[in-house]
């Protein structure tokens, strides 16, 4: 078991390679993996596509390799917030798929479950629905895919050395589902444990899904829009 | 005398059940959020994968992993709840959320919504609003009413590309509360001295 347990996150990206499928967990820049994408700015790949909600938000998070011109495609729901985003769309030097974050979401799911497709009611009679099957259950539904991947990194607050993992509060997000979704998961833990030590009814997420897992450094948790209830 | 922000926001609040669950997005409705009383029993739900969010943290207790879908920090309730995103979107698409609370760009007659997207303006994507209009039991839209050109943004067909089909089953303005049926849009509620002419109903 304890094979799947790496140095760091550049032994667990040793076969990381250009034109590569990536999935990156996290909601903005909440619960995304810090020390898997700096590694990342470190490697020399490109003609990546990657699969991630926001793709990094004000020069953070994946905007780090964005800007690198690493990423070809892009597929998420929310870009705003994200100007070099923004200005690669305009410049057409990246593709982006823009796609329903519910949908978004099922899509993984649906990849680490063996389900091909579903038809979903989100998205009929929109854009997003151009040149899709439409099939009437109780209201039209559009057909939507199965979103696979090569490799998922993930960050979890605790996680064993069988991968079993454990989140914090709203940190979880996409990341369960990308680790079920992608061939490779590399998940980056604050906190590496042994066997037994979370409880079985307490683990988010079975080892199972998980390939590789090594213990973080430096993690700097940043805060987008930081409220207080004294100022709000 | 036109309705401000926050009696648009009061007026919303007012057609919540008890022990409701309740989706605020981004933009005006974020107004609803911070009018909510504090003795309330909703249950706020966040797409990001929270449900009884309760305003703001204080420096103590802010943590950088409890976050709502606009990415600022919250507080929770007791008997919240944290889950993926997966779980989130299906409380909503499976109709198990009570009430959406969205912006809006135009709202027709056919209860359709565009919210999201100008062609050739930025594009900044969805978001989670595709998968709120068709999920959440009740759609309430809460917009200004007249455009910067002082069209109505009710309108007979909307022309933006749609977010939602035949979705919406409120719409809160600050002349009013209406009901798009179809074919017009019922007046429920106009706001003190507002006539129907200055609406520009289709």
């Amino acid at each position: 078991m304890s094979s799947k347990v790496f140095k760091d996150a550049q032994s667990a990206l040793h076969d990381f390679k250009s034109g590569s499928t990536l999935m990156s967990g996290g909601f903005g820049l909440c619960g995304i993996a810090e020390n898997c994408i700096d590694a990342l700015t470190k490697m020399d790949v490109k003609d990546l596509t990657v699969i991630s909600n926001n793709i990094g938000n004000s020069g953070r998070g994946l905007v780090k390799i964005l800007v690198q011109n690493k990423i070809k495609k892009a597929y998420c729901s929310y870009v705003g917030g994200n100007p070099d985003l923004e200005k690669q769309m305009m410049a057409k030097t990246i593709e982006v798929e823009l796609v329903p974050q519910g949908t978004f979401a099922e899509r993984i799911r649906a990849a680490g479950m063996g389900i091909r497709a579903f038809y979903t009611p989100t998205g009929f009679a929109t854009p997003v629905a151009e040149g899709k099957d439409v099939k009437n259950f109780d209201r039209p539904c559009i057909l939507e895919t199965a979103l696979h991947a090569d490799f998922a990194i993930i960050k979890a607050q605790k996680g064993d050395t069988y991968g079993n993992l454990w989140f914090k509060e709203t940190a979880r997000n996409f990341s369960p589902l990308m680790a079920m979704a992608a061939k490779t998961t590399i998940v980056e833990v604050e906190e590496l444990v042994e066997l037994g030590e979370i409880a079985p009814e307490d683990i988010h997420l079975p080892g199972l899904f998980v390939q590789r897992i090594f213990q973080g450094k430096d993690y700097k948790n940043d805060i987008e829009f930081l409220l207080l209830e004294d100022q709000s | 005398m036109s309705w401000t922000k926050e009696q648009m926001a009061d007026k919303v609040i007012s057609l919540f059940k008890p022990g409701s669950s309740i989706n605020l997005g981004i933009g005006m409705p974020t107004a609803v959020a911070e009018r909510i009383p504090p003795q309330s029993d909703f249950m706020i739900h966040s797409e990001n994968g929270v449900l009884g969010v309760k305003g703001r943290p204080t420096k103590e207790t802010v943590s950088p992993t409890l976050i709502n879908a606009g990415k600022e920090t919250i507080s929770i309730n007791k008997g919240a709840s944290f889950f993926d995103s997966s779980m989130s979107f299906g409380m909503i698409r499976g109709g198990h959320i009570d009430y959406c609370v969205l912006g809006g760009m135009e709202v027709d007659c056919e209860q359709s919504l565009a919210n999201w997207a100008i062609p050739g303006k930025k594009i900044t994507g969805m978001g989670g609003a595709m998968d709120l209009v068709n999920g959440a039991k009740q759609v309430i839209i809460m917009m200004t009413h007249f455009s910067k050109d002082g069209e109505s943004k009710l309108v007979k067909k909307c022309t933006l590309p749609l977010t939602g089909y035949k979705v919406v089953d409120l719409v809160v303005t600050e002349m009013g509360l209406f009901r798009p049926n179809g074919s017009t849009f019922e007046i429920i509620d106009l706001a003190d001295g507002v006539t129907k002419e200055q609406l520009k109903l289709p």
